[in-house]
């Protein structure tokens, strides 16, 4: 999350909040007009140390998280003022109302900063590698046939080559929707490196480079992916994601194991437990470990 | 066709099934005229090998005739009517791993590969019959088996030998002389072999035919104790003696110069409060393999020596002798048996004469039996050593 000011104004507030009753718990609850008995003091003091945990969050991380933590904050206050006003011996009543009233309105900001902030987007890095036993600009002119892709990249349904030098990317992404966009050959040096970036309106912003390496020793070509995207819904979208087996890491990983597979032995290697190819991963429960049926592999293999 | 498949720990049943089709292009179909019941199945039976599922074929060892052949596979390497021996561990013969003749190491062909990181930190190859952990694929224990890598893995046989004399070059004779070959073995090597089983008699022959002076072999069963000792072989019953004392009384109180377990992880144990206590662990999934022929070996091999692994292990053990193997110089050497490396060299002891596969064989019964012959192999019954099915 870059620096964002709202966040960073609410971490200065919350290191405001939280000195004062800390330094002078006495003066702090003669202030908010709820006296200065040693409960009052106790209370103003655990107040104080809440505020200077959120300060330290969000001056810190400026994570959504923290904004939350001050949500919660918000509402614990709410409640305590409201049973002082409630329970009130009259001096002071004024002082009192007027802090919860304060407190309502920055419960507002907070509310509206933690659910803007946490809606924001995340960039996500991923990186895999393999080794590859066949010499480096081999390995390279498979991948640079775009059109390959598809064949070992579990996610990636479609990559057309434009006449303009552009491709077209369509991929399925979490809970059943499509995503597509086009993308550009940002650096092309055959047998070393390829590096590309979607362009405009892409429903995912993402880049990514490949680089080929001779491995040492003549171990073949080291292959080094590092993909870079934009993920919609922020942490909580990719935590979600996670729970449902898709784990960006994990999926670029077996991504490149058969990549390998098709560079080493020709094709995807399928068995009769994961006859997709490709979606293995996807098939746990898998088809048990015997011949499929006529039908299963029209349906499985060719698609 | 029929297959005999898993249904849930403990009960296997042939049951029809699809034939088998081409899924790659370098893929045959064999027609499959003998096969076996591994020891190595009994730990998929009772199910401590994970990930199996309902309907999954059994069968690791078989051999049989091609009937179909894959368009990426020329007809110099394999055609229909060829009669081969299909090996155990499914290799692709082009990655590193199959280079260094490492093929139970293959890294292309575990579908399930990820998966199979997770447990053991880097993939294994691919092998018939065996969980979907090592790929889910269709195993030998049926009419007909569909074969990937075609023109990499099958063994012709090009001789008139019978089924029973080459059908074990798919896995347990070339473990067996795996577990031997990785001892080194020089003149005047005393070898102790734990575990009497099929594997643990083709590692004592193998120990003999690369020079072995003196070979031991430790169970308990008296009939597999008297195949070892028919054969020529020094035995030990375990719950009768003292395994330790015995080896040194053996060995002059050196210890055995090389020790092979050919148990594995199903391992039981003389004392009853030892076995108790790992059956615990086992139970509460706090160790999922029992090690004692493991922990015996390295304890009794003499200072230097080599202690080699056949035996199948899946997960963790508890108790490894750490202290024993580090103070006194001892290499531990292991592996799933990369049969591609030796089926060739013993297709000639074989022909030769030199070795009898077929001794260790007492039970051959039509694929309907089957799970007549789980059951008693696995409880040690009628002096079950090998089942051969007859599909």
């Amino acid at each position: 999350m870059a620096d964002d000011k709202l966040t960073r104004g609410l971490g200065w507030l919350s290191l405001g909040l939280g000195i004062s009753p800390l330094l002078a718990p006495g003066q702090f609850g003669k202030a908010i007009g709820v006296g200065d008995a040693p409960r009052h003091r106790a209370t103003a003091v655990a107040v104080g140390g809440q505020e200077l945990a959120a300060a330290a969050g969000l001056l810190g991380q400026q994570s959504p998280v923290w904004l939350w933590y001050r949500v919660g904050g918000d509402l614990l206050h709410i409640g305590m003022l409201s049973r002082a006003l409630k329970n009130h011996d009259g001096r002071g009543l004024e002082r009192t109302g007027t802090a919860l009233a304060a407190v309502l309105g920055i419960t507002g900001v907070d509310v509206y900063a933690a659910v803007t902030r946490s809606r924001r987007k995340v960039e996500m890095d991923t990186t895999a590698t393999t080794t590859v036993t066949r010499p480096a600009r081999e390995v390279y002119d498979i991948w640079r046939e775009l059109e390959n892709l598809p064949s070992f990249m579990a996610h990636l349904d479609e990559v057309r080559t434009n006449a303009n030098g552009r491709s077209h990317w369509r991929a399925s992404a979490p809970f059943g929707r499509t995503v597509e966009w086009d993308a550009e050959i940002t650096e092309d040096v055959p047998g070393e490196r390829i590096a590309w970036r979607s362009v405009g309106g892409a429903d995912i912003d993402n880049e990514g480079h490949i680089r080929f390496e001779p491995a040492p020793g003549g171990r073949g070509t080291e292959v080094h992916v590092t993909l870079r995207y934009t993920m919609p819904g922020g942490k909580l979208g990719q935590a979600v994601a996670r729970y449902f087996g898709e784990d960006p890491h994990q999926q670029l990983d077996d991504d490149l194991r058969r990549f390998k597979q098709v560079a080493e032995t020709g094709e995807v290697v399928r068995s009769e437990g994961a006859p997709g190819g490709k979606r293995a991963r996807q098939e746990f429960p898998q088809h048990p470990a015997q011949p499929l049926t006529r039908g299963e592999i029209s349906q499985e293999v060719q698609s | 066709m029929k297959a005999n498949c898993w249904i849930r720990p403990n009960h296997v049943e042939v049951r029809d099934v699809p034939d088998p089709a081409m899924l790659n292009s370098r893929d045959a179909i064999v027609k499959i005229t003998s096969t076996a019941i591994c020891g190595s199945d009994l730990h998929l039976l009772d199910g401590y090998v994970p990930t199996m599922q309902k309907g999954d074929i059994m069968g690791h060892e078989f051999m049989g005739e091609v009937v179909e052949v894959g368009k990426g596979v020329s007809r110099d390497q394999l055609r229909v009517g060829d009669r081969v021996v299909v090996p155990f561990p499914i290799a692709c013969g082009a990655c590193a791993a199959c280079q260094a003749e490492l093929y139970s190491c293959c890294e292309n062909t575990n579908p399930n590969a990820g998966l199979a990181e997770k447990f053991f930190g880097h993939p294994v190859a691919g092998i018939f019959g065996y969980s979907h952990l090592t790929g889910g694929f269709a195993g030998g224990q049926a009419q007909y088996a569909r074969v990937p890598f075609a023109d990499v893995n099958p063994l012709k046989i090009e001789s008139d030998l019978r089924d029973e004399q080459v059908l074990f070059l798919s896995d347990i004779l070339p473990t067996g002389y795996m577990g031997a070959d990785m001892c080194d073995i020089t003149a005047g090597d005393v070898v102790a072999v734990w575990g009497a089983g099929p594997v643990g008699q083709f590692a004592m022959d193998s120990a003999q035919v690369l020079g072995a002076e003196k070979v031991i072999a430790i169970d308990k069963e008296p009939y597999r104790l008297e195949m070892a000792a028919r054969a020529g072989y020094l035995t030990i019953d375990f719950e009768q003696t003292d395994v330790r004392s015995a080896l040194l009384e053996l060995t002059g109180g050196r210890g055995p110069d090389k020790c092979i377990d050919a148990v594995g992880l199903e391992a039981t144990h003389g004392s009853m409060p030892i076995m108790a206590y790992d059956r615990a662990k086992q139970a509460t999934r706090m160790e999922s393999d029992r090690p004692y022929a493991l922990r015996q070996a390295i304890m009794s091999c003499r200072s230097g020596g080599i202690v080699s692994v056949i035996g199948v292990y899946g997960g963790l053990v508890d108790k490894f002798p750490a202290g024993a193997f580090m103070n006194r110089a001892l290499t531990l050497r292991t592996g799933q048996c990369h049969v591609q490396r030796y089926m060739k060299p013993l297709l000639e002891h074989i022909e030769r004469g030199e070795i009898d596969p077929t001794r260790i064989i007492t039970h051959t019964l039509p694929l309907e039996q089957a799970p007549h012959g789980y059951d008693i192999f696995k409880h040690k019954q009628d002096g079950c050593e090998k089942v051969v099915l007859k599909p």
